[in-house]
């Protein structure tokens, strides 16, 4: 057994800490304050590799491995949890189905220009009545005159506001249920294809969570992405990766708030001494510490089994499950070490608690990932 | 156009600390990195590179075997290809040694036409090496380089003074050592760390690479020698004052008034 | 710099050199109990300390000079020129170069290279010069490297100093080395302290090394000219005698337009004024704990309030905060201000470097362990976004507060 990451893979914590540190740190508070998507920070991640990092060099991406693929989440989300998610919804939601399902044609067309990192790409499952159900799918897509027209709402889509191509599941068959879906590529701006309502959320104010309105949006008949009704197969496999992704936000947020942890507890004096010194406080930490390194060590498992081509659906779903209730304990015991101040937005810790919560509930709420876990031991 | 930027790497003398009870450096856990100044060079190289994609770009360091760490950060960074100097009989040069040894694996590579240093190293921060590997290689230097443009051929660079600059033209091949006010060195990028460890390499030439005798290099060719090292006195105790911060800063400010400081 | 050694035979194995090493260069086999130094030797000399006690730790055994050192004599200081004045450097080297000279018993000579500039070769005599050895050329009227090294090495060879000091300035740091390797000599940059080993003659050059965490003491044994490059600021200024007797040596280095192949196009004074933060007797400095770059306004305020320049530790500079002109420290400029108020400054070593020869300091900084109280007159242990400004509106009063301390201590 070897817990050693590789060179490359140390360079890639060693850049992303620094780009993370100067780039996207400083502009943290800011985004989180004004609910603003830092498209400033976009640009410069497509510059550095980050928006096609597990896509080969073939296809204009970094060819980056899976577990690199999460260091970086975890590293930016570490300082911006916002900013971790744009880049993981774009690169585990939207442009890996496109490289594990695409055709030749639909990845020189629409994953080369998400990779090299000018478009940003979403994926569009949920619904206002289909969410953890995601097989009640209202949107549907049916073939007129060659072309596939594409009817219905999406909801709480990432980076749904400022994406320009999405992977959105649609009923082309509801006799069929499940093997009724299927998936398809669309671009933004199209005739038929609206932004509705951008939520106001809780934390990940920085990323834009939005609803898509297809109203007979018409696509060319090559928009299907895999088989007519291999839909659901595409969104499950691919919320199986996803999920390391969100799994390593959560592991980023929950170290990024352990660090706040430690440098104030060192800094801030009570009773004559700075608190760092008080057992009960560095109990506390120590809990903090051994749950991060748990998830650190599920979570780089999970990418570790996907990046070697081993099963990994209930790998992820461990990692992501206690990763994500990591975060937000651990988010929660910060704010308590920093009493007061913690309680503001002078200090990042009550950010992070805001953000950590997000990730117990998208791609798989924690009961999600209790149903993977149980039926993978179970089955 | 073939470009050498010259690197080292160096202790980040940033992260070290004196132990105040021994009064000896606390030499744990300070990380090693790329010189800075030396990042500013190779940023300005590699926009030489952005400009003429063709521009080939040489990166070359003396040091240890760990030393390859750094010059593959630049290779990330977008240096083509990557040198290390590295051999005992390099160890323990002075600045006079060391640029004999980087004058002779430049001679090596041939072909230059801009060479590119930093102003100095945080280690030693003699800002010797550049001059003196000019001086060695026979070619025009400017140091502290704060601009260069291309201009027929020739470049026209700004050199920082104290209280000001001026405006050189100096003609190909010449030595430049860069200041951090040069540029904004770019990160290594995703693709370029695969690359680093991929399609490119880090050559490992020692002393019968370079073909130069054994008391050119290294100890041997020194001409400067440690007598005696030392770590500064600390002062005595100082007054420290108490109460609130307005209590102490009336305190502070009668007593400088009253010493007849302020 | 040069090399260390161990003596095998002295060595004990005790491993203290490995730990005080700053480069990890020292390996010790503990089978053996010996160490040994390992290719990442800088010989930064920080491991000589270490083996006070064994007295193991050497420099290595050294080739032999070449040349005939007692053909070397006199001490010579290049003084610098920038437009037809003198520059303050070279008025403290002068002060520094003449009491080598006296301690030698050897002349001190000036250095003047430029064009129409005798009148400075008188000021150089009066401020101590015995001779001063004058190059007048239209090629060497503005300063270029390849002009001046060319002068100056034919100067060397035909005069032969000892001793040849420079400022560590833009320009002395350009030239010194680039002249160095051309004569084949050693040469110490950046020296905060010059002595004269009685038993030898030899310059004993002190500087920071290690990023100011250590200091050293370094000799050039076998070659001549002793040369370094010492920090202005540093030593103390010659003061002139007016109508003081010395010679004027003309000299020609035969240096001509064809020698140079750089081509000034251009000086310009920068717009921006350099804060000379040298210059001033009271320094405001922030760092670190700062936390953002809006503190320095908070720092201005109180620097306009004592008539004050702002000054900075490193790692603001390298956050972009502030201009690198502000910095402090041994990368920075090395300032000895009648006060010094140091502001969320912990005082690393190499900020220490550059100020704790000021007269006064005052350190405000929230952890009660920074090094910076190490070397403070005054210590305030807060927030210095509450004490600084605190610290403005007590200034407002400060005779009030004066009479105050006074009368408290005669109580």
């Amino acid at each position: 057994m070897d817990f050693q990451v590789s060179k490359e893979q140390e360079l890639v914590r060693k850049l992303v800490r620094a780009f993370a540190e100067r780039e996207v740190k400083p502009l943290a508070a800011e985004v989180d304050a004004q609910h603003r998507f830092p498209a400033e920070t976009v640009a410069q991640l497509k510059r550095y590799g980050f928006t096609g990092m597990i896509v080969p060099k073939s296809y204009g991406g970094a060819g980056a491995d899976e577990i690199a693929y999460a260091i970086a989440v975890e590293e930016l989300s570490r300082v911006c949890a916002a900013t971790g998610v744009i880049v993981s919804a774009h690169n585990s939601l939207a442009l890996w189905p496109l490289l594990r399902f695409g055709t030749e044609e639909q990845k020189e067309r629409y994953l080369r220009p998400l990779a090299d990192g000018r478009k940003l790409g979403a994926f569009a499952l949920t619904e206002p009545n289909a969410g953890t159900d995601a097989a009640g799918q209202q949107t549907c897509a049916v073939l007129d005159g060659g072309e596939w027209v594409l009817t219905g709402t999406k909801i709480f889509i990432t980076n749904g506001g400022e994406a320009d191509t999405y992977v959105v599941f649609a009923m082309t068959d509801r006799a069929k249920g499940t093997r009724g879906i299927s998936a398809f590529v669309v671009e933004r701006p199209a005739p038929g294809f609206a932004i509705g309502k951008v939520e106001s959320k809780m934390g990940i104010r920085g990323s834009s969570t939005a609803e898509l309105v297809f109203d007979g949006l018409r696509l060319p008949k090559d928009a299907l992405l895999g088989k007519q009704g291999e839909g659901f197969k595409i969104a499950m496999t691919t919320l199986d990766g996803g999920r390391i992704g969100i799994a390593a936000q959560a592991l980023g947020i929950a170290q990024g708030a352990l660090d706040e942890s430690v440098k104030y507890t060192r800094q801030r004096e009570q009773f004559g001494k700075p608190i760092a010194k008080q057992q009960a406080l560095q109990f506390m930490m120590a809990d903090m510490e051994t749950r991060v390194q748990a998830s650190r060590h599920l979570v780089y498992h999970a990418a570790w089994c996907k990046a070697s081509g081993r099963p990994y659906g209930k790998e992820a779903a461990m990692a992501k499950l206690f990763a994500s209730e990591t975060a937000t304990w651990v988010t929660e015991r910060a704010v308590q070490l920093h009493g007061g101040y913690g309680y503001t937005s002078d200090y990042p810790v009550e950010r992070m608690m805001r953000d950590a919560k997000i990730t117990e509930i998208y791609e798989g709420t924690s009961e999600v990932q209790r149903m993977v876990v149980s039926a993978a031991l179970l089955k | 156009m073939k470009i050498i930027v010259c690197v080292k790497q160096v202790p980040d003398t940033n992260e070290v600390r004196i132990d105040p009870v021994k009064g000896t450096l606390v030499r744990e856990g300070v990380p090693s990195i790329l010189n800075p100044d030396d990042k500013h060079a190779l940023e300005a190289a590699l926009r030489f590179k952005d400009a003429d994609p063709a521009a080939r770009i040489v990166v070359l360091s003396m040091g240890p075997p760990q030393a390859e760490e750094a010059l593959r950060e630049c290779l990330a960074m977008g240096a083509d290809e990557a040198i290390l100097l590295s051999d005992r009989a390099f160890a323990g040069a002075d600045t006079w040694a060391t640029s004999n040894t980087l004058a002779a694996a430049l001679r090596k590579i041939g072909d230059y036409d801009l060479v590119f240093a930093g102003r100095q190293a945080i280690d030693g921060d003699t800002a010797q090496v550049g001059p003196q590997l000019a001086e060695r290689l026979g070619i025009p230097q400017v140091t502290y380089v704060q601009r260069i443009e291309r201009r027929d051929g020739k470049l026209t660079v700004e050199r920082q003074l104290e209280d000001g600059h001026e405006v050189i033209e100096v003609g190909l091949p010449c030595l430049l050592t860069a200041i951090k006010e040069l540029n904004e060195p770019r990160y290594m990028s995703v693709g370029g760390i695969y690359d680093a460890f991929g399609e490119k390499t880090v050559a490992v030439w020692g002393l019968k690479d370079l073909g130069v005798s054994p008391d050119q290099v290294g100890l041997e060719a020194s001409l400067t020698q440690v007598q005696r090292s030392f770590t500064p006195e600390p002062k005595g105790q100082a007054v420290r004052l108490s109460g609130t911060a307005a209590e102490m800063a009336e305190a502070l400010v009668g007593s400088l008034a009253h010493r007849h400081v302020i | 710099m040069a090399a260390v050694v161990i003596l095998q035979d002295k060595c004990v194995g005790c491993g203290l050199c490995a730990k005080a090493c700053p480069f990890d260069a020292i390996d010790l086999d503990k089978g053996a109990r010996k160490a040994s130094i390992n290719e990442k030797c800088t010989a930064c000399g920080s491991c000589f300390e270490s083996c006070k006690k064994f007295g193991a730790i050497v420099h290595g055994a050294r080739r032999k000079a070449k040349a005939d050192l007692s053909e070397y004599r006199g001490v010579w200081v290049y003084v610098e020129q920038r437009a037809g004045v003198v520059q303050p450097v070279a008025v403290e080297l002068l002060g520094e170069g003449r009491r080598l000279a006296d301690a030698l018993g050897v002349e001190l000579s000036g250095v003047l290279l430029g064009e129409g500039i005798e009148p400075l070769a008188r000021e150089a005599i009066e401020l101590g010069a015995d001779r001063v050895f004058l190059c007048e050329s239209p090629a060497l009227a503005g300063y270029t490297t390849d002009g001046h090294t060319k002068a100056l090495d034919a100067l060397v060879r035909a005069h032969k100093p000892e001793i040849l000091l420079f400022g560590a300035t833009h320009i002395g740091r350009d030239l010194a080395p680039r002249l160095a390797a051309r004569v084949d000599t050693g040469l110490t940059a950046d020296c905060t302290k010059l002595e004269i080993d009685p038993a030898d003659r030899k310059l004993l050059q002190t500087r920071p090394a290690f990023g100011g965490n250590v200091m050293a003491t370094i000799v050039t044994p076998n070659n001549r000219p002793q040369m370094a490059t010492v920090r202005p600021g540093v030593m103390k200024k010659a003061e002139a005698k007016p109508g003081r007797a010395g010679e004027i040596v003309r000299f020609d280095a035969a240096v001509g337009a064809g020698d140079l192949r750089t081509r000034v196009l251009e000086v310009v004074r920068s717009a921006r004024p350099c804060c000379a933060i040298e210059e001033a007797e009271i320094i405001v400095s922030g760092g670190r704990g700062l936390g953002k770059p809006e503190g320095f306004e908070l720092l201005q305020r109180l620097a306009d309030k004592l008539g004050a320049t702002v000054g900075s530790s490193r790692a603001c500079v390298d956050a972009g905060w502030i201009g690198h002109e502000r910095q402090v420290g041994q990368t920075g400029k090395t300032v000895k201000p009648r006060l010094y108020i140091a502001c969320g400054i912990s005082g690393a070593i190499q900020h220490l470097a550059g100020m704790s020869s000021s007269d006064l300091i005052v350190a405000i900084n929230k952890n009660p362990d920074a090094p910076i109280f190490s070397v403070a007159d005054y210590a305030i242990v807060g927030d210095l976004y509450e004490v600084v400004p605190a610290l403005i509106q007590a200034l407002d009063r400060k005779e009030s507060l004066a009479e105050l301390i006074a009368s408290r201590a005669a109580a």
